[in-house]
């Protein structure tokens, strides 16, 4: 059934039009305004042209925090849409049980990002921590605030912790979606669990992943907080991500000018890949 | 409005984006478009080719500005003509 | 099969309670057992930490100026988000593609680059350090998403609905609070939850739009960091009372969300 067409839907949509618009293209063209020039005060300002971006572009501190924040997002993607997919199958389906798994899921994802930090900060640590003091008992030499494997280590577990029951309630609510009377058909003709998986949940899932994986791309692209409270950034610049460079360069060193160039650069790609993935999955939706 | 460090060029930028916009929705009211389907790999509307040629406009600037020492016109001309390209074939 | 799964489950379970429970006890112990040794219950069960927090208003408004923040935008969001979930997932209309997408895109843009002109923005308009602004700031992320979401669950509604109800002569907003609110209560149940969750956990905004009046709670409990060392105790508890009011809203919404992550319509 197609939709009908008329403009007049455009009313409805009014208010967030202009309430996005207020906090978001205002902004936007500030930081662009910025972005072409030298700002030492409100009324003292010279117009440089490209010359931020050129110094940006060329800058290895950009080059280093993106391709670290490349690692990063791709490497929480692979571990958390399997491992949500995985625990989402794992779900009872009804029932009490489901309800408890339904709510414990649900715990981590409302705590508040510098409370995650500071929670893995306490259980990382060698002395008063259980898990620090766990690895180093076992014999692994394990230090967040020394080794920069570590740290990294640290920093993509405290995400995992995080966010994967993020794609796990996604997943499960599609699978609930999914008729008995699959499962049955899927029954009589023995299908295997892999097959069921394959070729039933899998393609319902499709949607909700959609979802979760434009979620946690965006959302572990833009991470900033966790990495800031656990250590700082370091050991070095190890866990130093593109939004806390961003941040130490506006509101540290009062880089305005460079800061928005940055802005700008770091907004295109993301606004790149966001695109790539969004296209990709829903014009595959065969139509 | 003085916050907001208001230069000509950047003005200029974005009435020519606004611009745009509006002349594209007069388009659509007139002739509404129909998705088709270009040397680009997905099927696209007159909007999705404009997106589509204005980002990657951006990223040749950004390529420009960053490799070479040239002046900002040459990659601009270069954009220009790429967004043509994407609209008429795309 | 069963037993593999329910082993499964137990040990994800495990793996996410552990850290909370670490923080738990720790909030309960005195820093100097906290820093003695490793123990997995508090020898000396002390409440000396909350103490802290409850007894100072520096600490405890804190946590008024977030809940009021998060309130503030919750509403904010569901009022402007109906209405448009509704039109996108009822009618075509020029460019509603693109401001679908266009929307989307601003759940995507980092708070980072957002940072500055906020701050003047707010500044300007006289809105710096309440707590609107934040607010206002946090619909930024929150509206696209609840209109996501929301469009999702309405587009599970038959259209026949609305037509009868027309027919019937209903006005639409008539229609709207009568009939379909109701219909999607579950969809509003899981948007409102989503809505805290991103409000409540975002740091970096809060905290450059605020100074002292509207100051969050996640901006107040960096105070622990001081210059003879890391208070722990205090820390924990404050982390603790941080959790406290998400499990409150996952326990009011549970029934909402269960049910509407069973429709399959997130």
């Amino acid at each position: 059934m197609i939709k009908p067409y008329t403009n007049k839907a455009w009313y409805l949509v009014l208010p967030v039009f202009a309430l996005v618009a207020f906090s978001a293209i205002i902004p936007l063209m500030t930081v662009v305004n910025y972005s072409i020039q030298d700002i030492f005060d409100a009324n003292t300002r010279y117009f440089v042209g490209t010359e931020w971006y050129r110094e940006i572009l060329n800058d290895t501190r950009l080059h280093d925090s993106l391709v670290r924040q490349f690692i990063f997002s791709g490497s929480v993607l692979l571990i958390e849409i399997p491992l949500g997919i995985l625990v989402a199958l794992m779900m009872p389906a009804r029932g009490p049980g489901s309800v408890v798994c339904l709510l414990v899921l649900a715990l981590p994802l409302l705590v508040p990002l510098n409370v995650v930090g500071t929670i893995w900060q306490i259980f990382g640590r060698a002395d008063i921590g259980l898990f620090g003091w766990a690895l180093n008992s076992l014999g692994i030499n394990y230090n967040y605030a020394a080794n920069p494997m570590d740290a990294w280590f640290t920093v993509l577990l405290m995400d995992v912790w995080h966010w994967t029951s993020l794609v796990a309630l996604l997943c499960y609510s599609g699978l609930r979606a999914i008729p008995d009377a699959y499962y049955q058909a899927a029954r009589i003709d023995r299908a295997s669990n892999w097959a069921v998986f394959r070729f039933i949940q899998l393609p319902k899932l499709k949607n909700v992943l959609l979802i979760g994986v434009l979620l946690r791309f965006m959302d572990s692209f833009m991470i900033y907080t966790e990495p800031f409270v656990l250590t700082g950034g370091g050991p070095g610049n190890s866990t130093t991500f593109l939004s806390q460079t961003l941040t130490k360069m506006a509101v540290g060193q009062f880089d305005i000018g460079p800061a928005g160039a940055f802005s700008i650069i770091y907004f295109l790609i993301i606004l790149l890949v966001s695109w790539l993935f969004y296209t990709a999955m829903t014009h595959n939706d065969g139509k | 409005m003085n916050w907001m460090a208001w230069t000509t060029p950047s003005a200029l930028f974005f009435t020519g984006i606004g611009c745009i916009l509006f002349a594209m929705t007069c388009w659509e009211l007139k002739s509404p478009c129909v998705a088709r389907k270009g040397f680009l790999p997905i099927t696209t509307t007159r909007g999705d080719r404009l997106f589509i040629g204005l980002l990657s406009s951006a990223f040749i600037h950004l390529g420009f500005i960053g490799m070479t020492e040239l002046s900002i016109w040459l990659p601009f001309s270069v954009a220009v003509v790429w967004l043509f390209i994407v609209m008429k074939w795309g | 099969m069963n037993i593999k799964k329910t082993l499964g489950m137990g040990a994800y379970i495990l793996f996410l309670l552990l850290p909370i429970y670490w923080l738990l006890i720790m909030s309960f112990k005195s820093n100097q057992e906290i820093l003695g040794g490793l123990s997995f219950w508090p020898e000396h069960f002390t409440l000396a930490n909350y103490i802290t927090i409850f007894s100072d208003a520096s600490w405890y408004m804190g946590y008024v100026n977030s809940i009021y923040y998060v309130s503030l935008n919750m509403v904010i969001t569901l009022a402007v988000a109906l209405p448009a979930a509704y039109a996108f997932s009822r009618f075509r209309f020029i460019g509603d593609k693109h401001l679908f997408f266009w929307l989307l895109t601003n759940r995507m843009a980092p708070p980072a680059v957002f940072l500055l002109p906020f701050f003047q923005l707010y500044s300007s308009v006289g809105l710096f350090d309440t707590h609107i602004a934040v607010a206002l700031a946090h619909c930024l992320f929150n509206v696209p998403l609840a209109v996501w979401i929301l469009e999702g669950f309405m587009s599970g509604v038959p259209r026949e609905i609305d037509e009868t109800a027309y027919i019937d002569g209903y006005s639409f907003p008539r229609f709207f609070a009568r009939i379909f609110i109701p219909l999607i209560r579950s969809g509003i149940g899981v948007t409102a939850f989503f809505c805290f969750m991103f409000s409540w956990v975002e740091l970096l905004l809060a905290r450059t739009l605020t100074s002292v009046d509207a100051k969050p709670i996640a901006a107040v409990m960096t105070r622990t960091v001081s210059a003879s060392g890391i208070d722990w105790g205090v820390l924990a508890a404050a982390g603790v009372l941080t959790i406290l009011p998400g499990v409150l809203v996952i326990w009011f919404v549970r029934n909402h969300v269960a049910k509407g992550f069973a429709l399959g319509r997130v």
